[in-house]
This record gives C-alpha cells, sequence and structure tokens, in this order.
C-alpha cells in the first residue's frame, strides 16, 4: 500500500486520523478500527523513517487505537448490552474537530480586513497582522543574535571571561528596559549596551531583550541587514476592553 | 433632523481611525439619541451600498467603518506592497475553538486539536486577536483565554453572536446507528444533515 505523504498537513494526530478516514471512506461512526490502527502506526514507523521526531501526540492517539482495537476484539458478553461502542472514544473528538476544521474554515472565507477588504486608515495594529505569522518581529532571533555578535566583537577585541557572582539579574534589566522604553517609546538596539559595559551585563541586557520579546512588549524592527536594530515598545496600550 | 445628522456621522466615520459604535458617537452628539444615531447610520449604509462604489460602509465589532470592496484588495494590497495577512490552518483552528468556547483554557484547547497549541496561542496574543480574560483557580491558576474586539474587527463580525453557526450534528449520538456520512458533514454540503441537527437541538451560540 502506498501513501500520499504530505508531512506538513498532519499537524497533529487527530489531522492524521481524519485524513485515513477520508481516504479510505469510511463512516467516523463506523470505523474500520483494525485497518486505521494499522495505517496509523505505518505511519507513525515511516515518521520514524525519515528522522522526523514522532510527538507524544501521535503515540499518545496510537495507544489510544490499539486499545480501542483490543475492546473490539474481546468477545461480546451478553449482560453489558448497553455498553457503548469502544470507538466512540475517538470518534467524538474527531467530529468535535471535524467541526472546528468547518468553523476555521467559514472564518477564513469571511472578508477578512487586511486581506480581502481594507479600512480608510489602517491602523498600526492591522499591520502587525501582514506577513508570516510566526515571525512577530521584523527583526528575527538571528539578526539579534548577530547585532548582538557585533557589539561584543567591537567592545571585546581580546575575549577574556571572568566569572563572578550575578550582579545583574535579568528582572532588574527588564525594568530599566521598560522604563527607558516607557520614557521614549523606541530606542536603538545600541543603546542598550553603552561602551564600558561588561561581558556578563551585556549578556544580562540581551537576555532580559530576548525575555521581553518572548513576552511581547517589545517589537523590533530592522530595516535592512546592516543597519541598528529598532526597539519599539509595545506596553499594553489594549484600546479593547 | 436626521438630514442633519446624516452627513456629520459621515463625516466622523470617514476620519475615524477605528469602527465607530454609536454610543461613543453619542458622546460627541449628545443632542442625539443612540438610536438615532444607529438609525442614521443604517440608512447611511443602505445609501453606499446602492451607490457602488468601490467601498462601502459596514456594522463591525459594535461599530461602522468603510471598508474596500474584495474585488478591489489586489489593488490596495499592492499599494501597501504587503502579501496578504493569513493565518495558518492551525492558528485559524485553535482561534475557532477560541472564538466558539471562550473562555477557555489552552489544556482545554489541546485536548480538542490533540496537540500542543502553546506557540500558536502566543502568536494570537501577539496579533491581539486573543487576550488573557483571566486566570482559573486551579493548580498553576492558568489562563484563561477569549476573543478581542480585534478578531470581530478583522473577521468582518458585528459581535460574536455573528459567529457563524455550529452545525450540530448530535443525532449520531442518539441513535447508535445514525450512521451519518461523515465525509459529507465534513465538507458542510449535506444540508438534510443540518436540518436534521436543527430539528434535534437548536444550535448553540457561543457562550459570553
Amino acid at each position: 500500500m502506498t501513501y500520499e505523504v504530505k508531512l506538513e498537513i498532519f499537524e497533529g494526530p487527530m489531522d492524521l486520523l481524519l485524513h485515513l478516514i477520508r481516504k479510505n471512506e469510511v463512516d467516523i461512526f463506523d470505523i474500520p478500527i483494525a485497518t486505521i490502527t494499522d495505517e496509523f502506526l505505518a505511519y507513525i514507523d515511516m515518521m520514524k523513517a525519515l528522522n522526523i521526531n514522532v510527538a507524544g501526540d501521535f503515540l499518545l492517539m496510537a495507544s489510544t487505537l490499539m486499545h480501542i482495537k483490543s475492546k473490539m476484539l474481546l468477545p461480546d458478553t451478553d449482560d453489558k448490552e448497553d455498553e457503548e461502542d469502544p470507538r466512540l472514544e475517538i470518534a467524538r473528538p474527531l467530529l468535535e474537530y471535524m467541526r472546528i476544521r468547518d468553523l476555521a474554515h467559514e472564518l477564513s472565507e469571511r472578508d477578512v480586513l487586511g486581506r480581502d477588504v481594507f479600512s480608510r486608515i489602517p491602523s498600526t495594529e492591522l499591520s502587525a497582522l501582514s506577513d508570516s505569522e510566526d515571525v512577530p518581529l521584523e527583526a528575527n532571533i538571528f539578526q539579534l543574535i548577530d547585532a548582538f555578535r557585533r557589539i561584543v566583537d567591537q567592545r571585546l577585541p581580546e575575549t577574556q571571561l571572568r566569572f563572578r557572582l550575578e550582579e545583574w539579574s535579568i528582572n532588574e534589566k527588564i525594568d530599566q528596559i521598560i522604563a527607558r522604553l516607557k520614557e521614549k517609546q523606541t530606542l536603538y538596539f545600541q543603546e542598550l549596551f553603552p561602551e564600558g559595559m561588561g561581558l556578563s551585563e551585556l549578556v544580562v541586557t540581551f537576555l532580559a531583550l530576548l525575555e521581553l520579546v518572548h513576552r511581547g512588549l517589545l517589537k523590533l524592527f530592522q530595516p535592512d541587514h546592516d543597519s541598528d536594530i529598532l526597539l519599539n515598545a509595545a506596553l499594553p496600550e489594549e484600546r479593547n476592553p | 433632523m436626521s438630514e442633519k445628522l446624516q452627513p456629520i456621522l459621515e463625516a466622523l466615520v470617514f476620519a475615524a481611525d477605528h469602527p465607530l459604535s454609536p454610543r461613543e458617537i453619542s458622546d460627541w452628539l449628545p443632542e442625539y439619541s443612540i438610536r438615532d444615531i444607529r438609525a442614521a447610520l443604517n440608512a447611511l449604509e443602505m445609501e453606499y451600498g446602492s451607490m457602488g462604489r468601490s467601498f462601502f460602509l459596514k456594522e463591525v465589532a459594535s461599530g461602522y467603518q468603510f471598508r474596500t470592496k474584495r474585488e478591489f484588495a489586489p489593488y490596495v494590497l499592492k499599494m501597501y506592497k504587503t502579501s496578504p495577512s493569513r493565518l495558518s490552518q492551525a492558528a485559524l483552528e485553535t482561534l475557532a475553538i477560541i472564538a466558539y468556547k471562550q473562555p477557555i483554557l489552552r489544556q482545554e484547547i489541546e485536548k480538542l486539536r490533540g496537540v500542543d497549541v502553546g506557540g500558536i496561542v502566543r502568536t494570537l496574543l501577539e496579533k491581539g486577536l486573543i487576550r488573557i480574560v483571566g486566570r482559573k483557580n486551579l493548580p498553576g491558576r492558568p489562563f484563561i483565554y477569549g476573543t478581542t474586539k480585534k478578531f470581530l474587527e478583522v473577521f468582518d463580525l458585528t459581535d460574536l453572536n455573528s459567529l457563524p453557526k455550529m452545525k450540530e450534528i448530535k443525532t449520531l449520538f442518539s441513535n447508535g446507528e445514525g450512521a451519518v456520512p461523515a465525509l459529507q458533514a465534513l465538507e458542510g454540503t449535506s444540508d438534510a444533515i443540518q436540518e436534521e441537527a436543527a430539528d434535534e437541538a437548536a444550535p448553540e451560540g457561543p457562550k459570553d
């Protein structure tokens, strides 16, 4: 049996299960559990063979499937007439999942602002919607690291490591950066690392910066590769209720 | 008096940077009632609708806003030099779950989708489409998520009640061998199923 593999499609076990059910054109309430389990396992094997990390979610689903399969194999005991079909254990969540996919589809069919329709003054917030979604920053982590390396290179021509007690905590640095951003709204990356800052402080400052970005309190922009990165405060200014 | 009101509203909505709600407008025009303002905006909406312009007035997120028609999107995008905003399938599914099941915990979202959604939730938070509405009194005090006003704006919804209705396929569970063709239900093409479901149970709207 051959499989049509589009790995990026199967984001999770539910996705894969749904694909198998569609492929086999079976009724979700009468799933041929043996067939589907076998195919599910075969798919996991294939993922392993392709050196793809099989997420725990897939393994959990596989064990659920096998559990159901084993239940189905047990002979019917007459006194348990009212016991429900063990397959419902996956049929229910699958159905729920199908409904969600349906809803997601309906949402995406709407007149989406910034894609299908545009308001007269596009608020700056909306521009954050464009471009790829997994990169919330205009400058990515590699650009950040590059910029940091440049700073370290400038300051420390000869590498010199000294260990001492932590003098700056990341939290302190975060507070400092936030305080400065509250004053100015925007800062340049360079400004965070003034002349004469020691290596450990540089590092702590950089970690604080990463943490701020991670928490979504900062937005970074880098107009082009060699220019300095601009830090924009994204401090809570919720227009929303 | 609405002859005077209408052009004022038109000017306000035209110059605003977000959808203007009748309530908001009434703060600036205390001499008019919210009801009058709403009526005038509705009339204006109809008027623009019948004018055949490239933009229209639309009620979104409980406010009114001018928006360009869908067919002109390619030109506007060209002007902005951006590609249209896209959410991945995974992000859309997660957003749909939050929209319909809010207030909801991340754990509950993961149960429905069967995968970790941490990264996606963060992305949606960053885009301002969802927000943290509180914390649940459970071990670890997990965050509770809900959608934002911006979600309504982006997806052209007046309010949460105007979300597309969830299709109820409950019939299947009540009588064990209901045997509904899964594929049809999936494609959402089977009207018969929907009607059947409608008889069985009124589709539930989103909880607030």
